[in-house]
């Protein structure tokens, strides 16, 4: 259904004209969906291992024996519980280039921040930045894998003489590559489809600055209900997904290791 | 658990109490910057408008001006709003509940030809993003003259609802051991009865975190509500705080407080079944 509407050239009030792959052949010199594109991409590239990065770095923190440790995995989880328009808005008065408290401690430290939503620079960093607030989400999941290693492995290697960075990344690595992996691809989908951020910060300014894959998608289909367009720019979409997905899990096979009987079903 | 078997040379431990010193003071400063939002949120959202725009920011409010709170819900009939929210939200996980057990029920218990592959099936669809199937399925409530009521966002929750819900319900289906279902066999209750009697009643917890996550998900689904409603009065919570944004009475405080009243059901939820968000999240992770 979604495949036959994008071969026609429908507004959903006049009858949809037959357009073959002409949607697909306008869609490759359409240059805001190259736009578009590049943007999502380059958000996508960034976003995850960014997030995989900081929520490693929390777990293997919170992995201490330190006071307060429930509390404070509770404030690191604490804004993956919430999401949408209210965190947006919130996220616009942070970022305002005069009072919001980012270019305040900036100041504090002799930087004069740049204007973040209203900048074409910086507006896609600062939207980076509010995907990465929630990362506590991602963090409570390598939390659980760290605590799923066995200690006699560590005791092993210490024996062995390996030493902390080598411990870390031939058996904490190797130990949690199954909850990357799944991290990893879970959060290509997500970051490929984002919407509510852009939509309500900058609605894809400055300048296109910010115009997300899901964003063009929606003007083209309930702004200027060129249904048959967006219907190609949404199987787009699905082929590139599907594209990553399948060479994550390609490349799976290289290097994520699964313990033999831990894979029951 | 180091410190035990480590040997009891003073310079080694005091080393490792120093270690354990740093990474506190950094645990502390990333929890403080990940819910330093949080305070700002809440602090701007009692602000007086004069006190926002100060230099340095003043961060405890005074004087406080609890009435932001009043005309950020007053100020659009918010009043409305929540109720349809309330209203999406609680169908949406009766049916995403239901159809889910009843799926998952299913592929765990019954053979029945083809099921791995219809499972497989169901399961890709999790790849398949909503936002791709957004447009036929705009295309036929347009068709059925529903756009614009809840419909088309209340009901695919009962046509299937979601396959990563099926996914988690059934790995739990699974852990229930078969004996007991052969002994409620013997004892003369039909399937029906072995899944509202023994089934259900077991799988508290696993139904309790879809619940968690249905909720989550409606309360601030901004992408359906965009698509589907246009009227006011059939506005939910996203929409009013999308309009309001973009209101020209509205001031940053009152955006505040309509912000921190948004978020805090979903807090609220948090702190009450803290248990079941961690457990939920472990299992679709670590065993997904």
């Amino acid at each position: 259904m979604s495949f036959f509407l994008s071969l026609v050239e429908w507004d959903m009030f006049t009858p949809p004209k037959w357009n073959g792959f002409g949607n697909y052949i306008t869609l490759f010199s359409d240059e805001m969906f190259w736009k578009s594109l590049k943007v999502t991409l380059l958000y996508t590239a960034v976003n995850v291992p960014l997030s995989l990065i900081i929520g490693i770095t929390i777990a293997l923190l919170l992995n201490h024996r330190i006071p307060g440790l429930s509390v404070f995995r509770t404030m690191y989880y604490l804004p993956s519980v919430v999401s949408g328009v209210a965190v947006s808005m919130l996220w616009v008065w942070i970022y305002h280039p005069d009072y919001g408290y980012i270019n305040y401690f900036l100041g504090l430290v002799g930087i004069d921040g740049p204007m973040w939503l209203q900048d074409p620079v910086w507006a896609l960093p600062a939207l980076i930045g509010v995907g990465l607030w929630p990362v506590g989400g991602t963090m409570i999941i390598y939390l659980a894998g760290l605590q799923g290693i066995p200690s006699q492995l560590y005791e092993a290697a210490r024996i062995d003489g390996a030493g902390g960075v080598q411990i870390f990344f031939r058996i904490t690595l190797p130990m949690l590559s199954p909850v990357i992996f799944y991290n990893i691809v879970v959060g290509v989908i997500k970051a490929l489809q984002v919407f509510t951020e852009p939509k309500v910060m900058t609605n894809g300014g400055p300048n296109s600055a910010t115009l997300m894959y899901m964003l063009y998608l929606y003007r083209n289909a309930f702004k200027w209900f060129k249904m048959g367009y967006a219907s190609a720019l949404a199987w787009i979409l699905f082929l590139i997904i599907l594209l990553c997905t399948i060479l994550l899990i390609r490349s799976a096979a290289s290097w994520v290791y699964y313990e033999g009987e831990v894979r029951g079903k | 658990m180091s410190s035990l078997t480590v040997s009891s040379l003073s310079g080694k431990k005091v080393k490792q109490a120093l270690g354990k010193v740093v990474i506190f003071i950094i645990v502390l400063i990333g929890a403080l910057a990940f819910v330093l939002p949080f305070i700002w949120m809440l602090s701007s959202s009692l602000k007086a408008e004069s006190k926002l725009f100060t230099i340095p920011p003043q961060w405890i409010p005074s004087p406080v001006k609890w009435d932001n709170f009043i005309k950020s819900l007053t100020v659009l009939p918010f009043q409305v709003y929540y109720r349809n929210t309330a209203i999406i939200t609680v169908s949406t996980i009766i049916g995403d509940v239901f159809t889910a057990a009843l799926v998952a029920y299913g592929f765990a218990r019954f053979r029945f030809r083809g099921r791995n592959v219809l499972f497989i099936l169901v399961l890709s669809t999790i790849m398949l993003p909503p936002q791709v199937t957004i447009i036929p399925r705009f295309i036929l409530f347009r068709w059925l003259k529903w756009i614009d009521t809840f419909v088309p966002i209340i009901l695919p929750a009962y046509l299937g609802g979601s396959a990563f819900y099926i996914f988690l319900l059934r790995q739990f289906f699974l852990t229930i051991p078969r004996e007991l279902d052969d002994a409620a066999k013997i004892d003369g209750l039909g399937p029906l009865r072995i899944f509202t009697m023994i089934i259900l009643p077991m799988s508290k917890p696993a139904l309790a975190i879809i619940a968690i996550f249905s909720f989550l998900f409606n309360w601030n689904d901004f992408w359906h509500p965009l698509v589907f409603l246009s009227s006011e009065e059939h506005y939910t919570v996203a929409l009013g705080l999308y309009s309001l944004q973009g209101h020209f009475f509205s001031t940053v405080s009152l955006l505040m407080a309509a912000a921190v009243m948004a978020m805090l059901p979903c807090l609220v939820l948090f702190f009450l079944a803290q248990k079941y968000f961690i457990q939920g999240v472990v299992i679709t992770g670590v065993k997904g």
